[in-house]
């Protein structure tokens, strides 16, 4: 019975400790730590066309395999993270990049939050000068009736 | 009081562009191809059935050709297959395959005992050159004219619907086979 607790209580810090090592999907051998990293950052930005919610580097689909192996031999060849990126895009459509670039078909979507963001603060902005505004009124011409006004006087 | 019904009216529209957005979004597993209107991508590959010779792009610029993308472990490959045996049967436009990470073995004896309905079959075991058309699912199939422009990308098994609907339309009325 406690051994269970225990092993139940462990069990989420041995998942969390073994997630660094967790590449299983995706074991490369680039020549040098740069392209590794390189080839780390690219696919996973990368979207699998099979699957895809999932990215390059998480896909166990042999399409996704194909690509990796792609992207590591243009890496060896020397082309630049732009090149591959446009060498996918050119092929797969924006859809491939988990995320979408400026340009003018998406401005929109990279707008639209700040544009949001700018209303809700105008907005909430009136909204807070007018309840200022309330109650400095309310102080400037307190009820007769309000006990409380009385004690106020008092104490000061 | 119009005041009042602004939220309202912000609501109204949002949920509309929502509504809209959900009623127009394709289907997901349908993602069209950027490369329609550009070049096919040049190619020189293993002929499936003559290993030591080659199927290549130049080999068939000035003719339409479909190129269709294929593999006998593709259950959809299989469904339309009749109809690319149809297909072929008019002789209205040569079928190249791609057969897309598959063996040759299995490749030849699915060919020998259901038909084959290619003009020319290259041969892509490693996966890579599909990557070059934006394949992400067999079976796909190009529509390719004579000056080597993709017109067309048909996603999924072709049905005689497809064909009539999508496909022949859009092939010129004096559209003849390349010789082979």
């Amino acid at each position: 019975m406690r051994l269970t607790r225990l092993v139940l209580a462990l069990l989420p810090v041995a998942l969390l400790l073994g997630a660094p090592w967790a590449r299983a999907i995706a074991p490369t051998q680039m020549p040098t730590a740069a392209l590794e990293a390189r080839y780390e950052r690219l696919i996973h930005g990368f979207r699998c066309m099979q699957c895809q919610d999932e990215s390059l580097a998480n896909s166990p689909v042999s399409l996704a395999a194909d690509m990796r192996r792609q992207i590591r031999q243009m890496l060896l060849a020397g082309d630049t993270d732009r090149q591959i990126r446009k060498f996918f895009v050119s092929r797969y459509g924006y859809f491939i990049l988990f995320k979408p670039p400026f340009v003018w078909k998406t401005a929109w979507l990279w707008l639209t939050p700040g544009i949001l963001l700018f209303v809700g603060a105008f907005t909430a902005a009136g909204v807070i000068r007018r309840r200022t505004r309330l109650v400095a009124s309310d102080l400037e011409e307190p009820d007769p009736r309000d006990g409380l006004t009385g004690v106020q006087e008092r104490g000061r | 009081m119009i005041r009042r019904f602004i939220p309202l009216l912000v609501f109204v529209g949002v949920a509309a562009l929502l509504a809209m957005g959900v009623m127009q979004a394709p289907r997901k597993d349908l993602v069209p191809s950027p490369l329609i209107g550009k070049h096919a991508p040049n190619f020189s590959l293993p002929s499936l059935m003559h290993p030591h010779q080659r199927v290549s792009s130049t080999q068939l610029n000035g003719h339409w050709y479909l190129f269709n993308v294929w593999g006998t472990w593709c259950i959809s490959c299989r469904q339309e297959y009749p109809e690319l045996l149809a297909i072929a049967h008019t002789g209205i436009v040569p079928l190249i395959g791609l057969d897309w990470k598959d063996t040759r073995g299995e490749a030849l004896a699915f060919l020998s005992t259901k038909g084959d309905p290619y003009q020319r079959i290259a041969f892509d075991p490693g996966g890579l050159e599909a990557i070059h058309w934006g394949v992400y699912g067999a079976p796909e199939t190009f529509l390719v004219n004579p000056k080597g422009i993709i017109v067309y990308k048909y996603i999924g098994p072709i049905t005689p619907r497809a064909w009539t609907e999508d496909i022949l339309p859009r092939l010129p009325a004096s559209a003849t086979v390349a010789g082979s």
